[in-house]
């Protein structure tokens, strides 16, 4: 019996202002048998969305087919016009976007647009569709399942959009489903509760899937083949036993190597020595902080609240929660950009004025910010000579020839080639651009180095280099760290402090050791088990705890009272944890949770 | 249905893919080259406009010239008449000769609608930038003013305040020009320079204690330039309208001077009779405003989205 | 939600309306010298000019005959302008604006009715062809057609048709009791300039809302969901692109206010705009405040009228959480 699809020898080119083609897809070749899934897994560039879309005929403008098949039960899909493409796609072959949340039409309601294919297509009437519909959100365990199809896309969150986008592609029954990137918008709790309602619906369903990613962990979840692409070829092509647990090729090597292992106590970098002095570098104490104008001491939309944290001399300080809950906000208030409503930011002891403009200039050379986004934090208009100049001027007024000198030494600490002082940052890859925003905020020699995030706009393996050049750096200049994350194993693998936010509150804070081994926060317990482990069959485990059970997609919202997680807590205990702010409780080893629950029953 | 791995060249080397985009050259399309080669051609004659000129412009010309040889008349009209080898492009209403009267007049329009659109450069970038890094009441405070400004159709602006100054001279209609386009010259400056104040390289800037003058000078007016340089030549076509219509309404420059535009108003009786002196001047403004217009609208679809050329198959 | 936005939208549009009626104000008196010495001119002597300087209002403060003239507008009360001063006391301006109110209306009304369809049409067929030698042609004539003088278009359409074809009149004669066929051939100059102009404005930014909407990722969703072209066309972006069209419309409708001024004069039509550059140049100030006020407000309305489109389409607004 032949195979669902065959792509054979597919070549893809980009056609640029001049006419000329640039080839994108070079050549690549696999199949996808009926009720399997084959993953496309590679870094961004690889081509992986591109060869997916072409199995519905289509590429995204600019780019144009130049040779091979993609053969659909036999079909060549390529050479269809657009009226058999049209009978297709839906029908046969569904398409699942990246960010559903770009991919709804905001002014069509959900039921619609969910309907909309099957019913066109003529394989349901409308009640059917909506009856159909109305099963599938059950399946994918939406809330309000009966109602969701009159509300509007604005009126749902990001994780249940993403769930409504499969049930879109699922409603007209198809026999493929393209499946581009679904999860890596997420939340790692969110994600893990899409990933099971994908891979429980496909099963339930009997489709075939071509599932797009970048992240190896999550498709050894879900997939049965895997094909590794790079720059437009194919590197390897395995089941995914094969390619997880016996890679065979380099680069697969190198892709799997940058998966940082499952945060687990014990990686933590070893403390460096026990030099300390009564005073730590850099502490917060109380702090309460947001956004809006501040109103009889409180701001409009308060987002930090009784939080303290101190970050010892050269240690790492790793702070870890999910998106919203006041991370790069904690970072502003230490850096100055953002002044607290109410509590202290002390330097080596010594209490630092609240507003930027305050502080001394020694005083911001000690605490150096390293931006989110690199893009963006680099001017486009100066030389990197000047990035780094300017630091090197400003704080410790070097000129001249010593200046030039010492932006040599800084391109060359952060591994990066002279010639580069003269170019552009357009001029760079993503992960070098990184590495001198690091270099800048090395330049000022500071004490504290602020990093919000600084990998998680790069790819895995670049990722993963930049990281370990920040354990070099740390070893080499005894800077300290405070290094913000949303994903538990790159904190784990980097600081030998965790704290743990949830919803503006520190929930957990203590020596990665201790916050990675029981007994643990709930949340944390949530954060941990979510982590995708990079082998078969973790999923299917995962989903009996009870941890997994928590549920996902409710509005985290900063409380006056009570437990910010009540609403998710496995082991809430009605009329106290909603009332009531939980107690510190400290525990060996200068370990601490905020919790009702003791600590004999962390326990389980 | 396990097949083996593919092989493939081992020399592959797995660098960092290059996200950077090669920078992008603005290509200018025909019209594009076009309009370049006519403004260059306008910035000449501004400079020798009058030099070259066969007659001066408050010339009269002579009866005689039109004489046609061999013809028995001896007092032919000079008004009105259509092109031919004595005037190139006909003469006027006094019998002046348009083609003369149009390289005198370049520089008055371009020298005051450039003039103005500097005027209004300077006034809504100085105070569209405070607006955009100074407090938030300063903000707020301008803005309003300049919502205000902005709701009364320029035109009519422009009539109040010439009423009021009783048929102003040039100096009074540059500063009104200017102060009326420096109300959307602010709006836009505000606008980008809230934007790059946002951006984190200008965080940056702050938290390592750049003062705001540092800040104003490195760090917005560069990233800022090429958009408002864009929208200059937009400006500047406005302004080129907006003072020829007021001249044509007989509002703005004053005989004994004329412009383009009051040379349309001038010559509009002859009309009736098919005499193009009317219409020269005004294709000569068309000529300049097309081009700037053809400029402008290359450089925006290289440097901003390129609307997508193909869409449902 | 959407009424609190609404309402919002209604409360700057008359906070705004205040403001120019200030700068108005300010702007018709920034000279020294006031209405009476104008009015009067060479025939003023000081007891003259005092007492209609009493008669006037003049002699009081500023902020109060601001806050007279404010109170006088409301209430529907323009003032008097200098025109038939000779024997009396000038004729009140709401008399002399009447007809010309009404004239410039049916101007522009008919220019609206005309030119609405024909450029979302235009504007329609080209986002729908882009890159086609029509797209292409309809985005070129009409960057040179926004790019021209208004006086250009007037004067090259007066040639053509007036001039070399003899077809219409090139002069606006209205006596006032022309209907029907005579009145559109008396109209028919006038009318075409503003529609050619107009237009081209209102194609291309509907061409560039409608490609917007067709760029944005649902679309290409739509595409990959099997979704016909005409229903991508009708249901999923005309939906999104009705308000930002409707928000185009209302402010080149705007724009027409300030066209209008060029056009009457060029048509000698006796229009609303026309009394006004004849007050500019007799410096009839009462007069230039009244016709600057309707102007403004007419504007600000259109404005609002513009806002309001974009509220309304805005899903977020008409369904909130
Ligand atoms: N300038 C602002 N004005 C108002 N609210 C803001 C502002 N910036 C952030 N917030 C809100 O403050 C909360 C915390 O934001 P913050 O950026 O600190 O989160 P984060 O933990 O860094 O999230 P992420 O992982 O997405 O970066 C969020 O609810 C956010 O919406
Ligand atoms: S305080 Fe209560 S709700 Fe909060 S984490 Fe502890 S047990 Fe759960
Ligand atoms: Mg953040």
């Amino acid at each position: 019996m032949s195979d669902l699809l065959e792509v054979d020898n597919l070549r893809i080119s980009a056609r640029n202002d001049d006419d000329e083609l640039t080839p994108i897809v070079k050549g690549v070749s696999f199949t996808v048998g009926r009720g399997e899934v084959v993953a496309l897994i590679g870094e961004s560039g690889s081509g992986k969305t591109t060869i997916a879309l072409s199995s519905l005929g289509y590429t995204k403008p600019g780019l144009e087919f130049t040779g091979g098949e993609v053969r659909l039960e036999g079909e060549d899909v390529i050479s269809m016009d657009s009226d058999q493409l049209r009978g297709l796609r839906g029908h046969r072959v569904a398409y699942l976007a990246q960010s559903a949340a770009a991919t709804f039409n905001p002014a069509l309601t959900i039921g619609e647009q969910v309907t909309e294919t099957c019913v066109l297509h003529g394989i349901l009437t409308q009640e059917e569709a909506d009856a159909r519909a109305e099963t599938l959100y059950r399946a994918l365990e939406l809330p309000d399942p009966d109602k969701l199809g009159k509300r509007y896309p604005h009126q749902v969150s990001g994780g249940q959009l993403q769930r409504l986008m499969a049930a879109t592609a699922l409603c007209g029954k198809p026999d493929l489903l393209v499946l581009d990137e679904p999860t890596t918008a997420l939340d790692v709790t969110t994600q893990i509760e899409v990933l099971k309602a994908f891979k429980s619906v496909i099963k339930q369903e009997g489709a075939a899937a071509i599932y797009v990613t970048h992240d190896l962990s999550v498709v050894a979840q879900i997939a049965d083949h895997i094909v590794v692409l790079y720059a437009g070829e194919i590197q390897e092509y395995d089941t995914a036993e094969q390619v997880v647990e016996k890679p065979s090729h380099d680069y697969t090597r190198r892709l799997m190597h940058a998966v940082r292992p499952p945060p687990a106590a014990g990686q933590g970098d070893e403390t460096t020595g026990e030099h300390r002095r009564e005073a730590p570098a850099l502490e917060v104490k109380d702090l309460l902080a947001g956004y809006g104008r501040i109103q009889s001491g409180l701001p409009a939309i308060p987002v930090l609240r009784d939080v303290n944290v101190a970050i010892e001399r050269g240690h790492s300080v790793g702070i870890i929660g999910e998106s919203g809950c006041g991370k790069s906000t904690l970072a502003r208030v230490m850096a100055g950009l953002l002044p607290a409503a109410e509590g202290q930011v002390l330097l080596d002891g010594e209490e630092l004025k609240p507003a930027l403009e305050q502080r001394k200039r020694e005083e911001l050379q000690k605490i150096q910010f390293v931006f989110q986004m690199a893009d963006t934090a680099l001017n486009p208009r100066q030389r990197i000579d000047n990035i780094l100049g300017r630091p090197l001027e400003f704080y410790l007024g070097l000129k001249g020839n010593e200046k030039r000198r010492r932006i040599g030494e800084l391109l060359d600490m952060v591994e990066l080639p002279q010639e580069f002082a003269g170019r552009y940052p357009e001029e760079l890859s993503g992960g070098q651009k990184q590495r001198i925003n690091l270099a800048r905020a090395l330049a000022a020699s500071p004490e504290v180095l602020l990093c919000d995030e600084v990998i998680s706009a790069l790819d895995s393996i670049v990722g993963a280099n930049v990281i370990e050049l920040l354990k070099r750096l740390r070893k080499q200049t005894g800077v300290s760290f405070v290094f913000i994350s949303h994903d538990l194993s790159t904190v784990a693998s980097f600081a030998d402090e965790i704290v743990v936010l949830y919803a503006g509150r520190v929930v957990e804070k203590g020596v990665t050791d201790k916050v990675l081994s029981p007994p643990y926060h709930p949340y944390t317990r949530l954060l941990i088990s979510s982590v995708p482990e990079l082998r078969v069959g973790w999923l299917e485990e995962t989903m009996q705890t009870q941890e997994a059970q928590a549920g996902i997609d409710r509005v985290v919202t900063l409380k006056d009272k009570g437990c910010p997680f009540f609403d998710r807590c496995p082991v809430a205990i009605e009329d106290t944890c909603d009332q009531e702010t939980p107690p510190v409780r400290t525990l060996a080893g200068n370990h601490a949770i905020e919790c009702h629950r003791s600590e004999a029953e962390f326990a389980h | 249905m396990s097949e083996p791995s593919q092989e493939t060249s081992a020399s592959t080397q797995f660098d960092e893919l290059p996200t950077a985009p090669p920078k992008r050259k603005i290509r200018l399309s025909w019209p594009g080259k076009i309009g370049v080669s006519v403004l260059i051609f306008w910035a000449i004659i501004v400079v020798i406009g009058p030099t070259i000129a066969p007659y001066h412009e408050a010339d009269i010309l002579d009866e005689e010239l039109f004489i046609v040889p061999g013809s028995d008349e001896m007092y032919p009209d000079t008004d009105f008449q259509p092109p031919s080898s004595i005037v190139l492009l006909g003469s006027d209403y006094l019998g002046r000769d348009t083609l003369s009267r149009i390289l005198f007049g370049a520089r008055t329009t371009i020298g005051i609608s450039l003039l103005a659109t500097l005027l209004a450069y300077l006034i809504g970038v100085t105070l569209g930038i405070a607006a955009a890094v100074g407090s938030k009441f300063l903000d707020m405070c301008l803005s309003r003013v300049n919502d205000a400004l902005l709701s009364i159709p320029s035109i009519m602006f422009a009539l109040v305040l010439i009423a009021a100054l009783n048929s102003p001279g040039i100096f009074w209609l540059i500063l009104i020009a200017g102060f009326i386009y420096a109300a959307s010259v602010f709006r836009i400056a505000r606008s980008l320079g809230q934007e790059v104040m946002v951006s984190d390289f200008v965080e940056a800037a702050k938290v390592r204690g750049e003062g705001l003058w540092w800040i104003i000078t490195r760090e917005v007016l560069p990233n800022i330039a090429m958009p408002l340089a864009t929208d200059f030549g937009l400006r500047f076509v406005w302004v080129i309208l907006f003072i020829s219509s007021l001249s044509f309404l007989g509002l703005g420059v004053q005989p004994p001077m004329s412009d383009w535009g009051s040379m349309v108003k001038e010559n509009l009786s002859g009309l009736v009779y098919g005499s193009v002196a009317p219409l020269m001047p005004a294709l000569a403004i068309a000529t300049l405003t097309i081009s700037v217009n053809m400029i402008v609208d290359d450089i925006s679809a290289a440097t901003g989205g390129k609307l997508a050329k193909r869409m449902i198959s | 939600m959407l009424w609190r936005a609404i309402l919002g939208r209604f409360g700057i549009s008359l906070v705004t309306l205040w403001v120019v009626s200030i700068l108005i104000f300010i702007g018709t008196n920034l000279l020294p010298g006031d209405v009476a010495q104008i009015i009067l001119g060479q025939t003023a002597t000081p007891e003259s000019t005092a007492a209609l300087r009493a008669k006037l209002g003049l002699d009081k403060h500023p902020i109060e005959q601001y806050w007279v003239w404010l109170q006088n507008v409301m209430m529907g009360d323009l003032g008097i302008s200098k025109a038939g001063l000779g024997a009396g006391l000038g004729t009140p301006i709401v008399e002399m604006l009447g007809p010309r109110v009404d004239n410039t209306l049916r101007l522009t009304l008919i220019v609206g009715a005309v030119a609405i369809p024909i450029s979302l049409f235009l504007g329609l067929i080209a986002a729908m062809h882009p890159g086609t030698r029509l797209d292409r042609s309809i985005t070129f004539a009409t960057l040179n057609l926004i790019s021209v003088p208004d006086f250009l278009v007037a004067t090259a359409l007066v040639l053509i048709f007036a001039v070399s074809l003899g077809w219409l009149p090139s002069i606006v004669y209205l006596r006032g009791d022309e209907t029907g066929w005579v009145l559109l051939k008396t109209l028919a100059m006038p009318i075409l300039t503003l529609v050619i102009l107009v237009s081209s404005q209102i194609i291309r930014m509907t061409r560039a809302t409608v490609l917007n909407v067709m760029s944005s990722p649902y679309i290409e969703m739509a595409i990959l969901k099997g979704v016909p072209r005409r229903r991508i066309i009708l249901r999923h972006a005309l939906f999104n692109a009705v308000g930002p069209i409707v928000n185009v419309i209302a402010l080149n409708l705007a724009w027409l206010v300030g066209g209008v001024v060029v056009v009457e004069q060029i048509f000698s039509y006796p229009g609303l705009a026309k009394l006004m550059i004849e007050a500019v140049q007799m410096r009839d100030m009462p007069l230039v405040q009244a016709c600057a006020m309707i102007f403004c407000a007419t504007y600000i309305v259109l404005i609002f009228i513009a806002d309001i489109a974009s509220i309304l389409s805005n899903p977020r607004l008409r369904h909130p959480k």
